[in-house]
């Protein structure tokens, strides 16, 4: 038996083992090991924190990361916990491990690409899985959305908590969801111009559950301390509208330089998100931050057969009770993975499902927070649900899926001559979504224009690609 | 009327079209949703040992090079010859015995010495004993064939009804089945063809018929897109052994091929495990091993994805084609186990063949009695 942290065996067994070290995964972690159990918290990426903490490399000796986000002395807490747990033997914080298999075992199998390239593997054992994979940005095509200076919401607020980079000097920050305010009050507070905010929904949606609102005073001031900040600087918020194209240009660059976009087409929406002729405007701009929320990333666990629930904002979440179970057993789930809810509900979730997996009883503040900021989310999640006329922005050649270059016509041919009433067919008939990102890009888009009522999770296997030589490496039984 | 999308039923639609007779598909979900969806769309002769299903693979591989010369390079048919390669001599001499069985029956097969095989395939592990290589075999990027085999049959004057799931078949006086009930709807027909696929058992059970139709999972994985490093479908020699065999546990043998888009497929695991769609790290680990064993620079090639699917098994491996004498106005065109989409031209031809009683092609008549669809009663 392991006695000392030195002497411990890295691959387990583990009393459980959360995979994802964002708010959830942290959250979830430390409550565990205070609890006794001994963990494995496996990340992705090269620093806990996740995507929400998001921090720079200490090389890039920044001196006030903290000024980039909310909450930051939360996250400071739960990282000194961590040190300690790991200190004391309590925690294996294993960054770089890319789980790619999970294996419904006695104990749970888990398979992992390691190393910053993905060049090494490990299979870790642990008696309960707690699932904390959160959620990828979900985007919705639009001609031009491919040209250089074109990034995600997400990833130009990912550039600068962790690059400290700007994604452009005058940045149109575009799409649906509470993200937006968020990336643009970074993005001022970091020097960007941003000329405008272009949310496509009218936010009406929030003011029909006042009780909701209410209970959420937290959110309530987050939404006006980024209002005032965004004011101070002059950003304009076009609600009920969307970027409808980007335009490229070379701009004032050497002559030969590379394309990037240089304006966007603006237009106000309708009520089904269909862009209103003779509204369109066109913003100026040298880069374009644009995203539609978050879809709940979750293959590891429907690959089990987990049960889902369909969320207000049309993506898929796993189901789990009052306890955090998903419905195999041994499997927990909480944040982004039981349906996006932002930082301080995960944090609240992982720290219940610690509780429940220890046996512990729950703590009724966090039942009544889990509960007011779960309500809210749905609330959220119902207000920025595409409406089903955003494809009318589409042109035929507007590609849908980058990775397999797939374009809106193609797709629309296999929906209407080739019988794809489904995303998945869509997929086998015109190969979109079979890339490198397996689809999270692109499979919200195509679900919508293979006219799919309900979304269904998506399914992968695998849950990123795995060298073939990893795959041979899987034991036999 | 046609129950199921996938490539048999498209096929017998499509030729049940083109004879003139009146057709409708009707399927729960898309086309290709079932197990046409999750086949590699092998055409092989290679993996057959003479007998009923070869009869029936030769007819279907020039029904298919016919297809392909009429509805043009839509469904990426690429009659690119198989390679069956032996690890050791003795290996190598079970094959030749094997393939000299298939020439008596008809079948091209050249034998390829050891020193020969890197001019088949440059990649191949050294060492290898020998192998056969299968001019005659092809593939098809098998959702896209039934889609457009479809497509076709709608043009010829099919009617297409997806997303609408079959309850019950409808009977007219003594018992004949007379079209199907829907979750929407009535719709009257002179004969029912069940090509539901793995789901054909629970078809055959609505006319109140035993088809015992089992699932046997097999998964395929998928690589990142290369360069045209595999040109023919490679494969080891127990593959035959496994496709034939009626063992529930995991059976595997490594098959690997390229495609038209660059990816390498490589199939296919063989377990009787019912429809579980979990994902098996046995089974994925053991085909890698296997690919790598036949392509040793796959092992640095990363895996994309990996697919499953559920063949449509009978027990002694035959599908089951033809009018059901138990339940007259229901004909069966299912079963085909791996081997469905190679034989979907031929039963979708002897289906409106019977459908007609006129013969439809000038191909060699096929002996239609070992697929008797009540043979197991």
């Amino acid at each position: 038996m392991p006695t000392s942290p030195s002497d411990a065996d890295p691959c387990g067994p583990y009393d459980l083992a959360v995979i994802g070290a964002g708010p959830a995964g942290l959250a979830g972690a430390v409550a565990a090991a205070d609890q006794g159990l001994r963990c494995a918290l496996i990340d992705a990426g090269a620093r806990p924190g996740g995507q929400y903490y998001r921090h720079p490399a200490p090389g890039l000796r920044a001196a006030r990361p903290d000024r980039l986000h909310h909450h930051w002395p939360v996250f400071a807490e739960l990282a000194d916990r961590l040190a300690a747990h790991r200190a004391a033997g309590r925690i294996s914080y294993l960054p770089h491990h890319h789980v790619h298999l999970l294996e419904r075992r006695e104990p749970w199998r888990l398979h992992a690409a390691t190393g910053a390239d993905g060049s090494g593997r490990a299979t870790l054992r642990a008696a309960a899985v707690l699932l904390a994979t959160g959620a990828y940005e979900r985007q919705l095509p639009f001609p031009g959305w491919t040209l250089p200076g074109v990034v995600t919401a997400g990833g130009a607020q990912a550039m600068l908590k962790a690059g400290l980079v700007l994604p452009g000097r005058r940045i149109v920050v575009a799409g649906s969801g509470p993200l937006l305010l968020a990336a643009a009050a970074s993005l001022t507070a970091a020097g960007a111009e941003v000329p405008a905010i272009v949310e496509a929904s009218t936010y009406l949606g929030y003011a029909r559950r006042p009780g909701v609102l209410a209970a959420t005073p937290g959110k309530l001031a987050e939404g006006v301390a980024h209002g005032a900040a965004l004011a101070r600087h002059r950003v304009r918020l076009h609600r009920a509208s969307a970027v409808v194209e980007a335009h490229g240009g070379r701009g004032v660059a050497p002559a030969g330089g590379w394309e990037r976009v240089e304006a966007v087409t603006v237009a106000r929406l309708d009520a089904d998100w269909r862009p209103v002729p003779g509204t369109e405007r066109r913003i100026e701009c040298d880069a374009l931050a644009i995203g539609h929320g978050l879809v709940p990333q979750l293959e590891l666990a429907t690959e089990l057969g987990a049960a889902t629930r369909v969320v207000p904002d049309g993506t898929v979440a796993l189901r789990v009770d009052a306890r955090q179970l998903t419905s195999v057993p041994g499997l927990w789930a909480a944040g982004e993975t039981c349906g996006v809810g932002g930082a301080e509900l995960a944090l609240a979730e992982g720290e219940l499902a610690a509780l429940a997996i220890a046996g512990r009883a729950p703590v009724a503040g966090l039942l009544s927070r889990r509960r007011r900021l779960r309500a809210f989310a749905e609330l959220m999640a119902a207000a920025h649900r595409p409406g089903a006329g955003w494809s009318d922005w589409l042109r035929p050649e507007t590609e849908v899926c980058r990775c397999e270059e797939v374009t809106a016509g193609a797709i629309g041919e296999a929906v209407e001559r080739l019988g794809a009433t489904d995303a998945r067919t869509v997929k086998l008939l015109t190969r979109a979504g079979m890339g490198w990102c397996q689809g999270r890009m692109c499979s919200s888009a195509v679900a919508c224009l293979a006219g799919m009522a309900e979304p269904v999770a998506d399914s992968r296997p695998l849950s990123g690609p795995v060298r073939l030589g990893d795959l041979a490496a899987l034991p036999e039984d | 009327m046609v129950i199921g999308a996938g490539v048999v039923g498209a096929a017998c639609a499509f030729y049940a079209a083109r004879a003139g007779l009146s057709v409708a598909v009707i399927d729960r979900g898309p086309v290709a949703g079932g197990t046409t969806g999750a086949g590699e769309g092998n055409l092989l002769l290679s993996d057959k040992q003479p007998g009923p299903e070869l009869e029936l693979a030769k007819v279907s591989a020039l029904l298919w090079q016919e297809l392909a010369d009429e509805l043009g390079a839509v469904f990426e048919y690429e009659p690119k010859g198989g390679l069956v390669v032996a690890a050791d001599p003795a290996g190598q001499l079970a094959l030749a015995a094997f393939a000299a069985k298939q020439r008596a029956a008809g079948v091209t097969a050249h034998e390829v010495t050891a020193d020969r095989l890197a001019e088949y395939e440059p990649h191949l592990a050294p060492g290898l004993a020998g192998g056969f290589h299968y001019p005659e075999d092809a593939q098809v990027q098998p959702a896209l064939a039934a889609a457009h085999l479809l497509r076709a049959a709608v043009r010829a004057g099919a009617a297409l009804h997806l997303g609408e799931r079959v309850t019950a078949l409808l009977t007219g006086p003594g018992g004949a089945v007379r079209g199907v009930r829907t979750d929407r709807r009535e719709l009257a027909a002179g004969a029912v063809v069940n090509a539901a696929g793995t789901w054909g058992g629970q078809i055959a059970r609505l006319a109140g018929v035993e088809l015992p139709v089992l699932p046997r999972r097999g998964f395929v994985l998928v690589t990142e897109p290369l360069p045209r490093v595999v040109r023919h479908k490679v494969y080891a020699a127990d593959y035959v052994a496994d496709v034939a065999s009626g063992s529930a546990a995991l059976q595997s043998s490594g098959v690997v091929e390229g495609t038209p888009s660059g990816t390498v497929l490589i199939g296919a695991t063989r377990e009787r495990v019912g429809f579980d769609r979990t994902v098996s790290a046995p089974a994925l680990g053991r085909l890698a091993r296997q690919a790598a064993a036949l392509f040793p620079f796959l092992a640095d090639v990363r895996v994309l994805r990996a697919y499953r699917g559920f063949r449509p098994y009978l027990p002694d491996h035959l599908p089951a084609i033809g009018a059901d004498p138990r339940a007259p106005g229901l004909l069966h065109a299912c079963g085909h186990e791996g081997a469905g989409i190679g034989l979907a031209p031929v039963t979708g031809l002897l289906i409106a063949e019977q459908l007609t009683g006129r013969r439809l092609s000038t191909a060699d008549p096929v002996d239609t009695a070992p697929f008797r669809p009540d043979r197991f009663a």
